[in-house]
C-alpha cells in the first residue's frame, strides 16, 4: 500500500531535512481528523520551532486533544503530514518511535506500580542498565522534590503529587518532544499557578520543543513563548501572548483573550469596533492631547475586585444603541464612578481595533 | 418527632427484616445439606408420617454412615480428580481464547465492538438441551465417545463465551490513557497489554477462571450424553448415577457429597462477589 519510494530511507530522509531546516522542529501541515461527520482537526498548518514552548489555546472541544494525540501518534490523521525533527511521521512510526513524552490531563499513572516504577517505565523500555536507571530516576525525582514518594502507588498520592510522578516520568528520558494535555487543569487554583511557574522554569531550563494544550487563557498567556488560538478544528491565529492579545486576528480570538474579554461594538453595517477593558477609561484620566474616540457611558453596575474596579453599562453607536460594554479600571484610576449615572469614556485610537462585521476578520492586521 | 422517629425505627425493622430473609434464604440449603448429610436414616424417613416429628433437627444422635457410603462405596473422590483435571483444561482453553478476545472487544469501539460483544453473549445463552444433540454428532464422528476429552471440547462453547463477556467488561474499566502512556512510553501493544493491561486486569482472570471452573462443575447435560463409564465421570453426573438406584434415594451421602463439592465454591465465590458484579455490570454499561 505504501508507495515504494517511501521505504528508500536515504533518499527520502534528506528530502525532508533540507525541508525542515527552514521551517519549525514540529512541522504540522494542512492536517485533518474527522470523527464521522465531526470535524474534530479541520486543516491545522503550525510550525513549532526548535526549543519553543508552543501553547494550544481553545473553548473546550475545539480539537487540541485530538491535534495533539495526533502528534503523539496515538490517532490517524485523515489527511495532512506531521514531520518531527524533519522526519515525516506517519501511520507507520507508532507512538513508542517518534521521541515524545506525553503528560495527560488524568496523569495516567500506571496503578500498579509504585512512583520509582512510574518513573522508571519509559527507561526499561530504552533497555536502561538498572543501576542507571537508578540515578535517573532519583534524579527527576529530586527536581521535582518528590523523592521521600518514590516508594508509594498512586493512589496514595495527592493530585499535586501525582501531578509531579508524572512530570517526572516525562522528563526522566529526554524526550524530542513534549506533549502535555491541559496538565494543570486538576490542581486547585494555588497549586496551579506554582504548578506553571516550576513548569515554565523547567522547560527553558532542557530547552525540549514543548506542545502544551489549554482551555485556560491566563495559563497560556502566562507560559507560551507563543500562542496559537483554535476554535472549531481550525487554529485562528499564532503569535506571541502580546500580540495576540493585542492584534487579535479576529473577534472570536478577541474574545476568547482576556477577563474580561474585549468590548466589540456595531460601528456601523461593516464594522465592528473592539476595545479592551482596560482601555476604556473616564476622559479625564486620558492625557490631554491624545487622540481619543469619547463614548457616553451609562453605568449600570460596579463591581470591587481590589485591585480593580469592572463597570458594566452600556453605549450608544449611530449603528446600535444600549450596546453592552465593561470597563476595567485599575486603583490607580481614582475618579469617582457611580451606578445609573452617566459618563464620557474614552478609549486611545491606537487601541482601537477594527474587524469585519461579516467575516469577523481584523482589518488592521499586522499592524504591530 | 415521635412520628418520625417511629418511621425510622419501622423502615430499619423492615430493611433488617428482608435482609434477614434473604440470608435465610441463602444459607437455608447448606443447613439442609448438612443436616441431612449427618442424620441417621431412622430420623431422616419419618417426615411423612409421624407428625410430632419435627424436621430441621437432630432427633437421633448425629452419624458418619453416609459420609462413609460416599467414600467406601462410591467413586466420589475419582469423580472429583476427573472434575478437577477436566476443569482446569478447560480453564486454561477458556482464558487462551476469552482474555485476548475480551480484549480485542473492550478496544474495539464502534457500533462493531458493541455488536459482536452482545453476539458473542447470545451463544452462551443457546441452552445445552439444544446442543446436546447435533453436539453428540459431531463428538461421534471425532470418536471421543465415552471419553473425557469430549468434555474438554464442548465445555468451552459455553465457558468462552461468557468468559469472554467477562473480560471485555474488565478491560473497558481499564482506562484507555494508561495504555496509550505505554505506548508512547516506548511499548509495543502487544508489551503493553503483558505489562500493564494483564496486571491491571488479573482480578477479571482469576473471576475468569472460577467462572470456568464452576460452570464445568455444575453441567449434567453433556457429562450425560458423552460419559457413560462410571470411573470417567465428574461429579454432577456420578453422583445421581450412583447414590439414586431406581426410586430408592440416598439422601444422606447424596447431601454430603453436594456440600463437600459446594463449599469450597462458595467460598471462593464470596471472596470475589464484588468483582463479578464489576465485570458483569462494567461489560453491560455501555463506555
Ligand atoms: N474518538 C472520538 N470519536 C468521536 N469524536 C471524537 C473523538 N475524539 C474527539 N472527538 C470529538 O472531536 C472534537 C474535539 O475533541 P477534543 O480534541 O477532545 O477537543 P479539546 O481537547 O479541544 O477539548 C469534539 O467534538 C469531540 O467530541
Ligand atoms: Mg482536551
Amino acid at each position: 500500500m505504501r508507495p515504494r519510494w517511501r521505504a528508500h530511507p536515504v533518499l527520502c530522509l534528506r528530502a525532508e531535512r533540507v525541508s525542515a531546516m527552514e521551517t519549525g522542529f514540529v512541522e504540522i501541515r494542512n492536517l485533518h481528523k474527522h470523527f464521522g461527520e465531526v470535524r474534530a482537526v479541520d486543516g491545522v498548518d503550525l510550525s513549532i520551532k526548535e526549543g519553543e514552548l508552543l501553547v494550544l489555546l481553545g473553548p473546550s472541544g475545539c480539537g487540541k486533544t485530538t491535534l495533539m494525540r495526533m502528534i503523539a501518534g496515538l490517532e490517524v490523521p485523515t489527511a495532512g503530514q506531521i514531520l518531527i525533527g524533519g522526519e515525516e511521521v506517519d501511520e507507520d512510526v507508532p507512538p513508542r518511535a517518534r521521541g515524545v513524552a506525553m503528560v495527560f490531563q488524568s496523569y495516567a499513572l500506571y496503578p500498579h506500580k509504585t512512583a520509582y516504577d512510574n518513573i522508571a517505565f519509559p527507561l526499561q523500555a530504552a533497555g536502561m542498565a538498572p543501576a542507571a536507571i537508578r540515578g535517573r530516576v532519583q534524579g527527576a525525582a529530586k527536581r521535582f522534590s518528590i523523592g521521600h514518594l518514590l516508594g508509594r502507588r498512586p493512589r496514595q498520592l495527592s493530585g499535586g503529587e501525582r501531578q509531579r510522578v508524572a512530570l517526572s516520568r516525562a522528563v526522566v528520558r529526554d524526550p524530542k518532544v513534549f506533549l502535555f494535555d491541559e496538565p494543570l487543569s486538576n490542581l486547585d487554583a494555588q497549586l496551579r499557578a506554582i504548578a506553571r511557574y516550576e513548569l515554565k522554569e523547567l522547560q527553558r531550563e532542557l530547552g525540549t520543543t514543548t506542545v502544551y494544550v489549554t482551555h485556560d487563557q491566563v495559563e497560556a498567556m502566562g507560559l507560551g513563548d507563543r500562542i496559537a488560538v483554535m476554535n472549531q478544528g481550525k487554529v485562528r491565529q499564532v503569535g506571541t501572548p502580546q500580540h495576540v492579545y493585542d492584534h487579535p486576528a479576529d473577534t472570536f480570538v478577541a474574545t476568547f483573550l482576556g477577563s474580561p474579554p474585549m468590548n466589540l461594538l456595531e460601528q456601523d453595517a461593516h464594522t465592528i469596533l473592539g476595545f479592551r477593558p482596560e482601555s476604556f477609561v473616564p476622559r479625564q484620566d486620558i492625557p490631554a492631547g491624545t487622540d481619543a474616540a469619547v463614548f457616553q457611558f451609562k453605568v449600570r453596575q460596579v463591581e470591587y475586585l481590589g485591585a480593580d474596579r469592572l463597570i458594566y453599562g452600556a453605549v450608544d453607536t449611530p449603528h446600535r444603541a444600549g450596546q453592552t460594554v465593561i470597563a476595567d479600571l485599575p486603583v490607580t484610576i481614582t475618579t469617582p464612578v457611580a451606578e445609573g449615572r452617566a459618563y464620557e469614556f474614552a478609549v486611545p485610537r491606537r487601541a482601537l481595533r477594527h474587524f469585519d462585521a461579516a467575516t469577523g476578520l481584523a482589518r488592521d492586521r499586522g499592524a504591530a | 418527632m415521635r412520628p418520625r422517629r417511629l418511621v425510622r425505627y419501622a423502615k430499619r425493622v423492615v430493611l433488617y427484616l428482608v435482609a434477614l430473609a434473604f440470608t435465610a434464604f441463602a444459607v437455608f440449603p447448606f443447613y439442609w445439606m448438612l443436616l441431612t448429610a449427618f442424620k441417621a436414616n431412622r430420623d431422616l424417613y419419618v417426615g411423612g408420617t409421624v407428625l410430632t416429628h419435627v424436621p430441621w433437627i437432630f432427633n437421633a444422635p448425629p452419624t458418619l454412615e453416609h459420609i462413609e457410603l460416599l467414600f467406601r462405596q462410591t467413586l466420589y473422590l475419582t469423580w472429583v480428580r476427573n472434575t478437577i483435571w477436566i476443569g482446569l483444561v478447560v480453564v486454561a482453553i477458556t482464558l487462551v481464547l476469552a482474555v485476548p478476545a475480551g480484549y480485542a472487544l473492550a478496544r474495539l469501539t464502534g457500533r462493531w465492538g458493541e455488536r459482536l460483544g452482545i453476539g458473542v453473549f447470545l451463544t452462551y445463552l443457546v441452552p445445552p438441551t439444544l446442543l446436546f444433540l447435533p453436539f453428540s454428532r459431531m463428538i461421534a464422528w471425532l470418536g471421543l465417545q465415552n471419553s473425557q476429552w469430549a468434555l474438554v471440547l464442548v465445555y468451552p462453547t459455553f465457558t468462552v463465551p461468557f468468559c469472554t463477556w467477562l473480560m471485555m467488561g474488565f478491560f473497558r474499566s481499564i482506562p484507555r490513557d494508561i495504555e496509550e502512556q505505554a505506548m508512547i512510553d516506548g511499548y509495543s501493544r502487544f508489551t503493553v497489554i503483558r505489562k500493564v493491561v494483564l496486571p491491571l486486569g488479573i482480578s477479571g482472570v482469576l473471576t475468569a477462571t472460577i467462572f470456568a471452573f464452576t460452570l464445568v462443575l455444575q453441567d449434567f447435560v453433556y457429562a450425560l450424553t458423552f460419559i457413560s463409564a462410571v470411573p470417567r465421570m465428574t461429579v454432577s453426573l456420578g453422583v445421581p448415577v450412583a447414590l439414586v438406584r431406581g426410586d430408592v434415594f440416598y439422601w444422606g451421602s447424596l447431601m454430603a457429597a453436594c456440600l463437600i463439592t459446594s463449599i469450597p465454591i462458595a467460598v471462593v465465590y464470596n471472596l470475589f462477589i464484588d468483582r463479578f458484579i464489576q465485570g458483569l455490570t462494567a461489560g453491560a454499561v455501555k463506555g
